[in-house]
């Protein structure tokens, strides 16, 4: 379903990421992990048609996203790291637009919105202005908005960032749920070990720009002889500090924090 | 088609909601009417311009729109980090559909709200001359608003961060409202003045303003129509292009 090959990303001088090979099967629930400026989101980026590669080969569906953008757009849903529903409207509202953009015909659309409110267990609240929402209601509502167009493949890029253990355990049982019941590979970052254990089927372990690991989280912990996936974790990535550079983005997230808007 | 649609209703939307900011944004524009108009009113009488009020209110409708314009217009710039924007920006739609949804939107808004000041501009005195070149004046808003709904689209493109706000509100938004001809006649003006003044695409839009609603133009209207109208083309371009551009 997700195929790459040798890819390469330079933004001047520093490879973000640099020549990796990976693929992921139809169905399959893939953890994407890495410690902070490691080329994760450079990555999905690549992926999901917003930023061509320097170099390599991307294949979404068989399909490339460089070259036929809205073909790959339609067969992915999206879940960003930074929220994207409007406050203003309501979950219905932020979901009929999500549909028409994505060319879903009304008929199906109001079906297949029912369904997935209701697996979200959002229907009772379809009316309400998303301010007035949790932060884990609203993850929620992102990602069955990213199901409604019925994607071959959904990107959740930590989706559970900022959740309680108790909202991210729904999350993903309801994930998990429409994983078994529709097919849809999902392709996921986190930096909740416990998550990807739990969740993926397979974890990639990427640090610098390069894949250091990849394989079951069994398969991980008996590489490296540890106990636990967080342990792995360290082993295979390193205890060093990442000490990032705030870019625009990370800048604009610290003035939400501020004016308290963020989720 | 569907996208543009959906998307300027989206905005209308959200500003029929914003209830509190709508009364908020009528603040400014009541206190220039009720400070100005009705304090500088006896000196501008006793120069013998008439009365000040009239022609204090087609400025402060456009300042109203020209405000609100630019506002939402550099929102996309909050938007696009953690708004709905960005959604629409991985969305299978070409770029140029959403950003003429969105800047249309804002133009609409905009109008909206510089209509309700029109309304506190009649209830605090104001009457336009002729009923029947109202429609005119419509014309001219939604050009006024459409140039700077662009405008802020371009902007809101292309800053990185909020960094840059402040710096377009101080050199760019407060200029062009001050030195349009809003709040004084553009007749009998210092040299660099006049000078600027012609150049503030602002002036051309309160003097439509004024030659529709009580029939005092400086430039002339038709003048006032085409530059507007070459402007609104040459800045939703620029638009186009600055917002194709963005990077999610």
């Amino acid at each position: 379903m997700i195929f790459v090959e040798h890819l390469t990303r330079r933004f001047g001088e520093l490879a973000a990421v640099d020549d990796i090979s990976f693929q992921v099967a139809p169905g399959e629930i893939f953890a994407f992990l890495g410690p902070n400026g490691a080329g994760k989101t450079t990555t999905i980026r690549m992926l999901t048609t917003l930023l061509a590669p320097t170099s390599g080969r991307i294949a979404i569906d068989g399909l490339d996203p460089e070259r036929q953008q809205n073909a790959v757009r339609k067969r992915i849903g999206i879940v960003f790291q930074d929220p994207s529903l409007d406050q203003q409207l309501t979950a219905w509202e932020n979901m009929d637009i999500h549909g028409a953009l994505y060319g879903v015909p009304r008929r199906i659309r109001r079906e297949r919105m029912k369904t997935l409110l209701t697996t979200f267990e959002l229907w009772d609240r379809r009316d309400e202005q998303v301010q007035l929402f949790s932060g884990g209601m609203r993850r929620r509502l992102e990602i069955a908005r990213g199901l409604l167009h019925t994607p071959r493949i959904l990107f959740l890029d930590e989706p559970t960032l900022g959740l309680d253990p108790q909202t991210r355990n729904q999350l993903w049982t309801q994930v998990r749920q429409l994983n078994e019941a529709e097919g849809v590979t999902v392709f996921l970052t986190t930096h909740y070990m416990d998550e990807a254990e739990k969740v993926a089927g397979r974890i990639g372990v990427i640090d610098h720009g390069k894949i250091v690991a990849i394989g079951s989280s069994t398969e991980l912990k008996e590489r490296t002889k540890t106990a636990t996936l967080e342990e792995a974790f360290l082993a295979l990535t390193g205890t060093a500090i990442r000490e990032e550079t705030a870019g625009a983005a990370e800048r604009m997230r610290q003035m939400a924090r501020m004016w308290g808007r963020r989720r | 088609m569907t996208a543009i649609y959906i998307l300027w209703l989206r905005e209308v939307k959200r500003y029929t909601r914003s209830k509190v900011q709508i009364i908020a944004s009528l603040g400014q524009p009541v206190l220039y009417l009720l400070a100005l108009g009705y304090g500088l009113s006896p000196v501008f009488r006793r120069s013998g311009a008439g009365s000040y009020l009239q022609f204090l209110a087609p400025g402060i409708i456009s300042m109203t729109v020209l405000f609100s314009a630019m506002f939402s217009g550099i929102a996309l710039l909050w938007d696009r980090q953690f708004g709905f924007l960005k959604e629409t920006l991985v969305a299978p739609v070409p770029r140029v559909h959403i950003m003429i949804g969105r800047t249309s939107g804002a133009a609409t808004t905009a109008m909206l709200q510089g209509l309700l000041v029109a309304v506190v501009c009649v209830i605090a005195g104001f009457r336009p001359v002729s009923l029947a070149m109202v429609p005119l004046a419509l014309g001219y808003l939604a050009l006024i608003a459409l140039v700077f709904a662009a405008l802020g689209t371009t902007i809101g493109s292309s800053l990185k961060d909020m960094q840059g706000f402040q710096m377009v509100m101080n050199f760019l938004v407060l200029p062009i409202f001050f030195l349009s001809g809003a709040l004084f006649p553009l007749q009998g003006l210092p040299a660099v003045l006049a000078a600027i003044t012609r150049v503030d695409p602002l002036s051309y839009g309160v003097d439509g303003l004024r030659s529709a609603l009580i029939a005092q133009s400086h430039f002339g209207f038709l003048t006032d129509a085409v530059v507007l109208a070459a402007l609104a083309a040459v800045v939703v371009c620029l638009g186009a292009w600055r917002f194709t551009k963005i990077e999610v």
